[in-house]
């Protein structure tokens, strides 16, 4: 008899046009001591799932169909009480973020006891050396001191540590963990994933493992459910899907993956995903305006370096006194020093706090160094910010952002947003002739015909993504920097944009400086890499040299860290 | 912690100057002072006297600094019209106000705070309902109008609670007051409700809208997912973090309780220092409106220190933070 058993349970959420059918017809099962990957892009179901058999559907969801049976017994029938009395005792649950996932004005140890006492009854003494032992098997040093320490004072790693020994309070059979590494850095996910299997053998504990991560599946899972539009495409052993999948779905969404073992110039096309708009060029982007007149007479040196960083730090204060030496700062970046040559795909890799984006934010003269200098077409940037003579060299530089739901004024339609720097440039005759080259733009980034009159929130967020890249390129700039372009988007969505990226770099000779976390990804974009850690370049070397002669101590410890899915067809 | 509580210090201390400075520029603007005190047939040589005795003929710095000296003791001269002290005055009449403030404030507080639990717990509920519909009839009739209303209904129509005064009253020593005796406690009912209606209305839609956004937040959804009973959830963890934001609106607001007070206070002709504060106003008794300006400006900043050290008693971000992040 399984753990758990689904059996053809179909999930909706009433609204004003009728039943949305969130979930349709799905059945799995877990064994205990198993980890059942369910992977899928967002919007296909898989935390719904995970929500049904919790019992915490966000109403007005429901169950319309189907059953659910944890041990045989039948559980979604039961009573509002009777569900609470499964939650925590019979089933944990491990959430995405765990920074919001633990109540800010409780210490730990409070958390812990009123979960351990609620579920196993052990008075306060018994509670707390309860709590004490969970956190020492979940790994967190010193527990007696760190249990009366509140969450704001953990790191985000050490904070997935305590959401876990919570989940644990009450000895589950089940635990559903909802995306439980996707706020983590890799080196953190690593050690989270390993710490969540030996948990599972260990206490013989069923996992179901959301994600929207093939490398984290890889990593963890023994079966797999693959899900898509609210179905269930395929299940099966983890190496035989990821290897040899047999939907057509599935084989697209493993194609989409970036491939951290070898290099191919372009990402296959999901052919199974739909609304792909596929550029057409209907137009020479070389008797285009866009290929006109960029400035040309700021010379490249005649090395070919573009962008040139001579000893770049920037220096934080992170406590304020009056003091002099009562005040601490935080270096986020250290004596930077590269040139990004012409044409070039740079690219910048390491973890959160390495100091990667504050570069970008000196580049583009959002933060002004502290010291050293950032030269741009062989004139320094860095000093001066926006004054007559600079701006020039400002619009040759553009920047793709992380975040394409914030970075578009939800307020203006995407015509004003993609117009807004051309006029603020002057870089068109007249509103009509701007307005004539927004659609341009628009097209050559692959958006709909009609996309210049809807506001942003109409639009997915990779489509939201291109509008950016639309607006970053109104300037005709030379250089684009992205920061994270694809970190909020699913795989097949992501492969789209990254080869948008590479297409439009060829049609206009764009260099790009590409900064990201994700190794894979930056094996395929980039020429050049530089890995950061702490504010300090460690090490900088070709793409290729890097991925397979890694010279740098941490360079290695990074690599060995990026989830290997070796189990994919050559 | 210690930095950031001498740096509250300095900025009420520089807020209170800048209210003495204004107080002070009435006496110098609003009419001349030897004209109120005197009488026609004062010759010159006496009113000169007189402002050489009242200290008006210094240079202004140093009517400042004395206005200043007196201040912080408490000494604002004597009031142009009763001709006592003004410190007297406001004695006599601050404990009316205080009561009806303090009265006011504990009701809005502890029946706004559980009401606008309850509307956010059973948002769909028909009590819910209608305390929002109540309470959007409280937030927008002027407080005048409801008090004429209550006196209206409760005391010439219904006839059970008295519309004017404090009743009788004892003295404890220099405070006199109203709650130990039964007329009193029944004339201090309709003022009470009237100026708490306003601040409960608010306080309750507040910590509703603020309670609503807490029940969506991960921890919520968290809690839930170990099991915990909903009243755990709700009042153990829920409460606790609507509460934060909401205290320093409800620190403010009870400043603006004895501010609100004149205008109740004239509805019911209750003694207190509003009424002193509208008589003064009438005969332009700087003294009196100088000495009152400054009083309530050291509760509002008194308060508003409160709640800031209340704060960080709430809220552990802000006690231990910096130096001991680890892990």
């Amino acid at each position: 008899m399984a753990l758990l058993d689904v059996k053809n349970i179909s999930i909706g959420f009433p609204s004003r046009h009728g039943m949305f059918v969130a979930v349709k017809d799905v059945s799995l099962s877990v064994e205990r001591g198993e980890i059942l990957g369910v992977v899928g892009e967002s919007g296909a179901g898989k935390s719904t799932i995970g929500n049904a058999i919790i019992a915490l559907l966000e109403p007005p969801g429901e169950v319309i169909k189907g059953e659910v049976y944890l041990n045989g017994a039948r559980i979604d029938n039961l009573s509002a009480e009777e569900k609470r009395l499964i939650r925590g005792k019979k089933i944990g649950m491990i959430f995405q973020d765990p920074q919001t996932s633990l109540d800010p004005l409780k210490t730990i140890k409070q958390q812990l006891v009123e979960s351990i006492n609620l579920h196993l009854k052990l008075g306060r003494k018994g509670s707390e050396k309860k709590a004490f032992e969970l956190l020492e098997q979940v790994g967190i040093p010193d527990p007696l001191i760190r249990m009366e320490h509140y969450p704001h004072q953990f790191s985000g790693g050490m904070r997935q540590r305590v959401v876990i020994a919570l989940a644990l309070c009450g000895e589950p059979e089940l635990i559903i963990a909802d995306e439980p590494t996707t706020a983590l850095d890799v080196s953190v996910q690593k050690q989270i994933l390993d710490l969540m299997r030996k948990l599972c053998r260990e206490k013989n504990v069923g996992m179901i493992l959301v994600t929207h991560d093939m490398g984290v599946i890889a990593e963890v899972a023994d079966r797999v459910a693959v899900m898509y539009n609210s179905q269930l495409m395929e299940i099966g052993e983890t190496k035989q899907i990821i290897g040899n999948p047999q939907h057509e779905y599935t084989k697209s969404l493993i194609s989409a993956i970036p491939r951290p073992d070898k290099k191919v110039r372009r990402f296959p096309l999901v052919t199974y995903i739909e609304d792909v708009v596929e550029r057409k060029d209907e137009f020479d982007v070389s008797t285009h305006w866009l290929g006109q007149s960029r400035d040309f007479e700021m010379k490249v040196a005649d090395d070919g370096t573009i962008l040139q960083l001579e000893n770049l730090g920037m220096r934080f204060q992170i406590t304020n006194s009056l003091f002099k030496s009562k005040r601490r700062y935080l270096d986020a970046v250290k004596d930077v020093n590269f040139n990004i040559k012409e044409g070039e795909t740079f690219g910048i890799v390491g973890e959160s706090g390495s100091g990667k984006s504050t570069i970008a934010r000196m580049v583009t003269g959002l933060y002004k160094p502290y010291k050293g200098a950032v030269k741009f077409l062989g004139k320094e940037i860095s000093a001066i910010s926006h004054t007559p003579e600079v701006l020039p060299y400002r619009r040759q530089m553009q920047m793709v952002f992380q975040d394409p739901f914030s970075s578009l004024n939800a307020r203006m339609r995407v015509m004003d947003i993609v117009a807004e720097p051309i006029l603020f440039h002057k870089l068109a005759g007249s509103k009509a002739e701007a307005e004539h080259i927004v659609l341009d733009l628009l097209k050559l980034v692959g958006m709909s015909d009609d996309a210049y009159a809807k506001y942003p929130h109409q639009f997915s967020g990779g489509q939201r993504q291109r509008i950016s890249i639309a607006r970053a390129l109104a300037t005709r700039p030379r250089f684009l920097i992205c920061d994270e372009p694809t970190s909020a988007l699913d795989v097949s969505v992501q492969a789209q944009i990254l080869n948008l990226l590479k297409d439009l770099q060829e049609e206009l000779n764009l260099t790009m400086m590409f900064i990201s976390h994700d190794l894979p990804v930056i094996r395929q974009m980039c020429d050049r890499v530089a890995v950061m850690r702490h504010g300090q370049v460690l090490e900088l070397a070709e793409t290729e040299k890097l991925f397979e002669d890694p010279q740098h101590e941490y360079s290695q410890h990074l690599l060995s860290l990026m989830p290997q899915l070796d189990m994919l067809q050559a | 912690m210690f930095s950031f509580l001498i740096k509250r210090l300095v900025q009420s201390f520089m807020v209170l100057l800048s209210v003495a400075f204004i107080a002070f520029a009435l006496f110098k603007f609003v009419g001349d002072p030897i004209n109120n005190m005197v009488g026609q047939d004062t010759t010159l040589v006496e009113r000169e006297a007189l402002a050489e005795r009242l200290g008006l003929n210094d240079p202004f710095p140093i009517q400042f600094f004395n206005f200043i000296k007196g201040a912080a003791v408490g000494d604002f001269g004597l009031s142009y019209r009763h001709k006592v002290p003004v410190s007297q005055l406001i004695a006599e009449r601050a404990p009316a106000t205080l009561e009806l403030s303090i009265i006011s404030a504990l009701l809005s507080v502890f029946v706004g705070i559980p009401m606008g639990v309850y509307t956010a717990i059973r948002r769909k509920g028909f009590l819910s309902r209608s305390f929002m519909t109540v309470s959007l009839v409280g937030i927008s009739l002027p407080t005048f109008l409801i008090g004429i209303l209550f006196i209206f209904l409760f005391g010439v129509i219904l006839r059970w609670l008295p519309t004017f005064g404090r009743g009788e009253v004892v003295q404890i020593g220099f405070w006199s007051t109203g709650l130990l005796t039964w007329s009193g406690i029944k004339s201090l009912i309709l003022p009470a409700v009237t100026l708490a209606l306003f601040q409960m209305t608010l306080i309750m839609r507040l910590v509703r809208t603020e309670m609503l956004e807490v029940l969506t937040t991960d921890y919520i959804k968290f809690a839930r997912a170990r099991g915990l009973k909903e009243n755990a959830v709700n009042f153990g963890h829920a409460l606790k973090n609507t509460l934060i934001p909401v205290i320093t609106i409800i620190g403010l607001q009870l400043g603006l309780v004895m501010a609100f007070a004149i205008i109740t206070e004239t509805v019911f002709q209750w003694p207190g220092m509003g009424m002193l504060f509208i008589q003064a106003i009438e005969e332009v008794d700087v003294p009196v409106m100088a000495a009152y300006l400054m009083m309530i400006s050291v509760v509002f900043v008194a308060i508003n220190l409160a709640v800031d050290i209340l704060y960080a008693f709430v809220d552990p971000r802000l006690t231990i933070d910096g130096g001991s992040k680890h892990g």
